[in-house]
């Protein structure tokens, strides 16, 4: 498969010199130019790109915003304050930083739910999948972590509440926390490994992420239609079909993040972030940032303090065994009527989790939140396995060109009536 | 008895040669390796822990004086809260309503049938008396943290008239016990005196 295209010839003596001493550039022109990709992606399938992109727009802010920072409970506070104020474009860093962060949960929850959509985490690419979950919650460790910076009542409330989450473990949970705070209560020593933990964790993503795309890279793509693929009519070079897809559906994506950071950059965060860290008095109504919400719904669903903290743990964990819960062998839900409704039915089970999640734990709210964390695991514990049994799968094409070239009528880059394949005649 | 420990390195190039797992008997090598590895394990296992346990308190975190609270400005239905451990702990002076209610729960509707008092034996009950202080029945004095996610309760608040945590709605009574929610035990009682009759140390 990756014989489609040509690969990298160094053109001039020092390009060869470099080539047989270290072929990085022929790694990176092998994976980013030559590479072949399904003719048929469609935009979701821009989401990876854009992750990229906004780890790398987290780090260069972080970065940046540590120069000016001081990590200590005295002063924290006080310095994003002066960030906002006095620091040249601090503003600006700070609001990319915050965003970004949420923008960085809006793609990758994208990401995931197009990968439970076309089924991209089937064989074999269980391990891909299994580094995406990791990524996944080195992410939401990252993002917890960097909220709590600010120092704010969010922030201390915040960290309180999910560091004594471990208290729920039997014997040794408050050992475990007093560890975690470094304290009999979240300060001031929390805050300093909070800090630097926020600050080394985004490389450990950067990490994972180099093993997610070589898993990628080894097993190709997926696509829409879920069929492997099987010839060069297939796949068209990475560059310049995804390049300047992915390119473009980044732009889109920064007009959004732009539109946050210019004009709504506190929508997504809460006002009493803006009132100092308070151990005395705890805000009337915790929240969470929105995008941990579904998850602390689930966690206050269950009337039992370990029984909670289990549950969302689980809800993430099942995420792990997905490729072995699906039994299906039909990868795409364009193909498994059923299962595309059930996708759809968790879609909506996620977004009312979030929804409750920001509510008060209280009278109908807890009810709902029960009702929908049943759901949620009903999706993926007995739904899924039984689906794969009783489905009956709508007829696949035979290969991806197909698919494409009947739906199209003249292929999908070429206009109507030009060879179908010029390049694999003759 | 010579020749069968002849070893596979000292012995002559012309010997015939023996694996130790074709005689069927552990050999001097599979002894060093596993002594080697168990050596090895330790020895990271040691170097390890100085990692792991810098994040404990440290030894001024863990230098905690007790604290003396003065309670002569509390009246009868009055609360306040000092720091202790960096944690807030409620002082209360009770009405005779909130103690006659507290009183009168049957110890079989508790959630948490325990003190939770650092004062009494670990298995006392959870009865009014034993919650507060001996002899002050009017007094309340616990960490004011809430059992179920370290949250301060709101006083006054919920269902039983005592404390409710605002996070995830934990209700407890007069006397700081769990009755309604997620928490799963009463609030702690610290270690507590009264030094006199207006003054209580805490810790």
């Amino acid at each position: 498969m990756h014989d489609h295209f040509p690969r990298y010839e160094p053109k001039s003596a020092v390009g060869r010199w470099f080539d047989s001493r270290l072929p990085a550039t022929r790694m990176l022109y092998d994976s980013f130019v030559a590479y072949p990709i399904p003719r048929n992606l469609n935009y979701w399938y821009t989401f990876g790109g854009i992750l990229s992109i906004m780890l790398v727009v987290q780090i260069l802010t972080g970065v940046v915003l540590a120069m000016h920072y001081i990590p200590s409970a005295d002063m924290a506070f006080e310095s994003v304050e002066k960030i906002m104020r006095d620091v040249n474009y601090g503003w600006l860093l700070r609001y990319l930083h915050a965003n970004g962060a949420s923008m960085f949960f809006v793609a990758v929850y994208v990401h995931i739910f197009r990968g439970m959509y076309y089924g991209s985490y089937k064989e074999p690419r269980e391990l891909l999948w299994i580094l995406g979950v990791i990524i996944f919650l080195l992410m939401m460790a990252t993002g917890f972590m960097g909220y709590v910076l600010p120092w704010g009542q969010m922030s201390f409330w915040g960290a309180t509440v999910i560091t004594n989450l471990f208290s729920a473990i039997p014997l040794v949970g408050s050992a475990i926390v007093t560890w975690l705070w470094g304290g009999f209560a979240v300060g001031e020593p929390t805050l300093n490994r909070f800090f630097s933990l926020h600050y080394l964790l985004p490389f450990m993503i950067a990490g994972v992420v180099i093993l997610h795309v070589w898993a990628l890279h080894v097993t190709g793509q997926t696509n829409p239609t879920g069929i492997e693929v099987k010839s060069k009519k297939d796949v068209v070079p990475f560059t310049p079909h995804a390049t300047v897809k992915d390119a473009f559906a980044l732009v889109m994506f920064f007009i959004l993040f732009s539109w946050f950071v210019f004009y709504q950059p506190n929508f997504l965060g809460h006002p009493d972030n803006y009132v100092k860290a308070n151990p005395l008095v705890t805000p009337a109504h915790i929240v969470p940032e929105w995008y941990f919400l579904p998850f602390y719904a689930i966690l206050r669903a269950i009337p039992s303090k370990l029984g909670g903290v289990v549950a969302m743990f689980a809800s993430i964990l099942v995420l792990f065994v997905l490729p072995w819960l699906d039994t299906s062998k039909v990868r795409s839900a364009n193909y498994r009527p059923l299962f595309r409704q059930f996708f759809w039915i968790l879609v909506v089970v996620c977004i009312g989790l979030g929804w409750l999640g920001s509510r008060p734990p209280e009278g109908v709210y807890v009810v709902a939140a029960r009702i929908l964390t049943a759901y949620y695991f009903l999706h993926f514990l007995v739904i899924l396995p039984l689906l794969g049994i009783f489905e009956t799968p709508r007829p696949r094409p035979a290969s991806i060109a197909d698919a494409v070239l009947s739906r199209k009528g003249g292929g999908l880059f070429r206009p109507a009536g030009a060879p179908a394949a010029p390049e694999g005649r003759g | 008895m010579a020749e069968s420990t002849t070893h596979p390195i000292t012995a002559a190039p012309e010997a015939k040669h023996i694996e130790p797992h074709e005689a069927g008997a552990p050999s001097r090598r599979d002894f060093l390796l596993i002594a080697t590895g168990a050596f090895a394990a330790v020895g990271a296992a040691a170097v390890l822990w100085p990692f792991v346990d810098q994040m404990n308190p440290d030894a001024a975190s863990l230098a905690l004086a007790s604290i003396e609270v003065d309670v002569s400005q509390i009246d009868r239905g009055q609360s306040i809260t000092v720091m202790w451990r960096g944690k807030p702990v409620f002082i209360r002076n009770r009405t005779d309503q909130e103690v006659q209610s507290a009183k009168e729960v049957p110890l079989a509707d508790l959630k948490d049938p325990i003190a939770r008092n650092l004062n009494l034996d670990a298995n006392a009950p959870a009865t009014d008396a034993n919650r507060a202080p001996a002899d002050r029945e009017q007094w309340l004095v616990m960490v004011g943290v809430c059992t179920h996610l370290g949250c301060v309760p709101l006083g006054q608040q919920g269902d039983y008239g005592g404390w409710f945590c605002p996070c995830h709605g934990s209700h407890y009574d007069t006397a700081g016990r769990i009755r309604k929610g997620p928490a799963p035990e009463n609030l702690l009682v610290p270690t507590l005196a009264f030094v006199d009759d207006t003054t209580i140390r805490i810790g």
